[in-house]
């Protein structure tokens, strides 16, 4: 078996399988570099990526998938798991070494597990529309931190782009240090130093940089959230497993509450 | 200065609670005004610790009440702190928490001030300065005022995305016990007369020679009856909405188990619990209507006017209907398939799919996510073992609830224990 080192990249992965036909090889493992160990009589390939090479496997599996399937394909790939990568990988041989219409074999694992990812990705970039909870600074941008589980940003821009497209916003991902800037016409990627002047640890802003009637908005949102529940129906389970405490120190209604 | 505009708040939240609508899909609003929010799919923004979901504010525009229905908390005769709304208080609140991300729209509702017609207008009102002046293209839920005119309804179905009128009991019969004042035939007048528009707009869309047919209550209309308040069956209520769903296209019936707030001796008393796991069993019947194929009168009738508690209504109805099954996953027809307990409509389908490229085993329907141990009973596939003795219903019903736990099991049932 060999072991393919690669940078956990869309184009590092589309790479790997051009490379794995290329050299007819066996059996392949793949390993993203930030969790490679070396391992003694291991046999690996550091994958270099290379844009042609890419875009011609990308080019074979548009060919092979239909639309839908080639979104949950790249969706997939923004889980950024190390199980996700290999699943994509013996996806992608099992669909070019089947006649067209494969991807619908879901008895096959490999079709199960990619349309696993997919919903995995979904579900986070979902939580992402629903618990984006934007503060309005004083220079009147509309400002929110995140830390999704999957690399999820790229999926969410035109949702907030044609909702919002009023108003200034920035959603930072302070996990993965980078954001998305929105100017009134176009969304740009932002990097760390764009948000420099803010402490991106800190998730409710200072006072002093947000609008006058932010701090009002927020207390009335959270009077709002306590009010309209009902206590004679308590039930914390359910309450936890639509709103994992992982993303409470983000919601502005469960502050105080981690 | 906050504390008028909070308190406020608090109690007209408090008493628009009970009204359990919370869908905010079914609108296809788009942000093409420059202006602001857009509504498709539905997004809830977070959920109370009971557990329901938040995705609009749901306010009334005031508690003040000329009626007096038994099982409503804003009755006339209840002492409550009464408040009021203005236009603009509403406005700003709504505008103010969408422009956050805290909320999918508005859900406005009302106790009846002076009469009807009056209280439709400033429902009206504020939903016309949100859609026209903040240029809000955010879903609305807009209450029907039974007894409103026509035109402030016509008008109110221009902005809003769903209108509803609830029928508050299951039957004519319950509703007259406890509110006299009130009567189905009102709440089926304009639900008629709303259909009758969305028909009307959506037959003027077809003929394409109007250029822009603009959009008239696109998300369609629902209602919501109390459940546990009067003494209804199952198949009363069931029979009731799918009769509703029928001869009004509603897009939703909601069941609300009554929270009782009321010391009148008709109904529960303070202190009793909601009927939780019965409603559940209600809306499990409810998706079985709109998305298994199920009519209503296989899941409740005469012989079996009540749903079971300690199990689901698709599992009931596999166990009354045992000669039906077990059924082949590798021939049978896609609706029989997802009639099977333990398999979704999401697992039909894709058993459906992956059965042309080969005989299905037990281990590929497992990765594809049917509950298998609870379908193995009903289905046969490629490696099912040839069984000599079918076990019968009872038996089969004491096997698979053994492997299950319920998880109603803790909560507390609607009866006291006696020590």
């Amino acid at each position: 078996m060999v072991t393919y080192i690669f940078d956990g990249s869309f184009e590092g992965l589309l790479t790997t399988i051009f490379e794995f036909y290329d050299r007819k090889e066996k059996v392949v493992q793949l390993v993203w570099e930030k969790f490679h160990q070396p391992v003694m009589l291991q046999e690996t390939l550091e994958i270099i990526n290379d844009e042609a090479k890419a875009k011609r496997v990308w080019a074979g599996l548009r060919k092979k998938l239909s639309p839908q399937w080639q979104q949950m394909f790249y969706k997939a790939h923004l889980s950024e798991q190390p199980e996700a990568f290999n699943d994509l990988f013996n996806f992608a041989r099992y669909i070019f070494d089947s006649p067209a219409g494969a991807e619908n074999n879901f008895g096959n694992p490999y079709v199960v597990a990619v349309g696993k990812w997919d919903k995995k990705v979904n579900r986070e970039k979902h939580r992402m529309k629903a618990f984006i909870r934007f503060q309005q600074t004083a220079d009147n941008i509309y400002y929110c931190p995140v830390e999704p589980d999957f690399n999820v940003l790229p999926l969410i821009v035109s949702f907030f782009k044609n909702r919002y497209a009023d108003q200034k916003w920035i959603i930072y991902d302070v996990k993965r240090k980078y954001g998305l800037y929105y100017d009134l016409h176009h969304v740009e990627e932002i990097t760390y130093e764009f948000v420099a002047e803010i402490d991106t640890k800190k998730i409710i802003l200072p006072a002093e940089v947000t609008d006058a009637k932010e701090e009002l908005a927020s207390v009335l949102w959270k009077d709002y959230f306590n009010s309209t529940n009902i206590p004679a129906r308590k039930n914390m389970k359910l309450h936890i497993q639509h709103v994992p405490k992982r993303y409470w120190k983000y919601l502005n209604e469960k502050e105080g509450k981690n | 200065m906050y504390d008028r505009i909070r308190e406020k708040l608090t109690i007209l939240a408090d008493a628009a609670k009970y009204d359990v609508s919370c869908s905010s899909s079914g609108g296809n609003r788009k942000n093409d005004n420059k202006g602001i929010g857009d509504s498709s799919n539905g997004i809830c923004h977070t959920y109370t610790e009971d557990g329901r979901c938040v995705s609009l504010l749901k306010v009334l525009l005031t508690n003040h009440c000329i009626y007096d229905c038994a099982f409503c908390v804003s009755r006339k005769s209840n002492d409550v702190q009464r408040a009021a709304f203005t236009v603009d208080e509403v406005v700003e609140l709504t505008m103010s928490f969408y422009r956050r991300n805290y909320i999918e729209g508005l859900f406005l509702s009302s106790g009846i001030f002076k009469n009807a017609d009056f209280t439709m207008e400033r429902l009206v009102r504020i939903v016309k300065r949100l859609r026209t002046e903040e240029r809000f293209n955010g879903y609305i839920h807009l209450k029907t005022i039974p007894g409103a005119s026509q035109e402030l309804l016509t008008e109110a179905g221009l902005y809003a995305d769903r209108m509803s009128i609830n029928l508050e009991m299951p039957t004519e019969a319950g509703l007259k016990l406890l509110a006299p004042d009130k009567s189905h035939e009102e709440v089926k007048k304009p639900l008629a007369f709303i259909q009758s528009g969305i028909t009307q707009y959506k037959d003027e869309k077809k003929t394409g020679l109007i250029k822009s047919v603009p959009k008239f209550v696109p998300a369609g209309q629902s209602t919501q009856m109390v459940i546990g308040a009067t003494p209804e069956t199952d198949m009363e209520i069931m029979h009731s909405a799918a009769q509703y769903y029928k001869d009004f296209s509603l897009k939703r019936v909601y069941y609300s188990g009554y929270i009782p707030i009321s010391y009148d001796e008709r109904m529960p008393i303070i202190g009793s619990q909601p009927p939780l796991l019965r409603e559940n069993r209600l809306y499990q019947t409810d998706w079985l209507m709109r998305f298994y194929g199920f009519n209503v009168n296989e899941l409740l009738n005469t012989k079996n006017p009540h749903l079971d508690t300690d199990m689901d209504p698709k599992l009931s109805w596999a166990l009354r209907n045992l000669d039906q099954f077990p059924i082949d996953i590798n021939t049978a027809e896609y609706r029989m398939i997802m009639r099977v307990p333990g398999i979704g409509v999401g697992s039909a389908r894709k058993i459906v799919e992956a059965r042309k490229f080969g005989r299905l085993r037990s281990d590929q329907l497992q990765k594809i996510g049917i509950a298998y141990n609870r379908a193995k009973h009903f289905i046969r596939c490629a490696d099912s073992p040839i069984l000599l003795n079918e076990p019968d219903a009872p038996h089969l019903k004491n096997i698979i609830l053994g492997d299950s736990s319920s998880k109603y099991l803790k909560v507390p049932q609607n009866q006291l224990s006696l020590f």
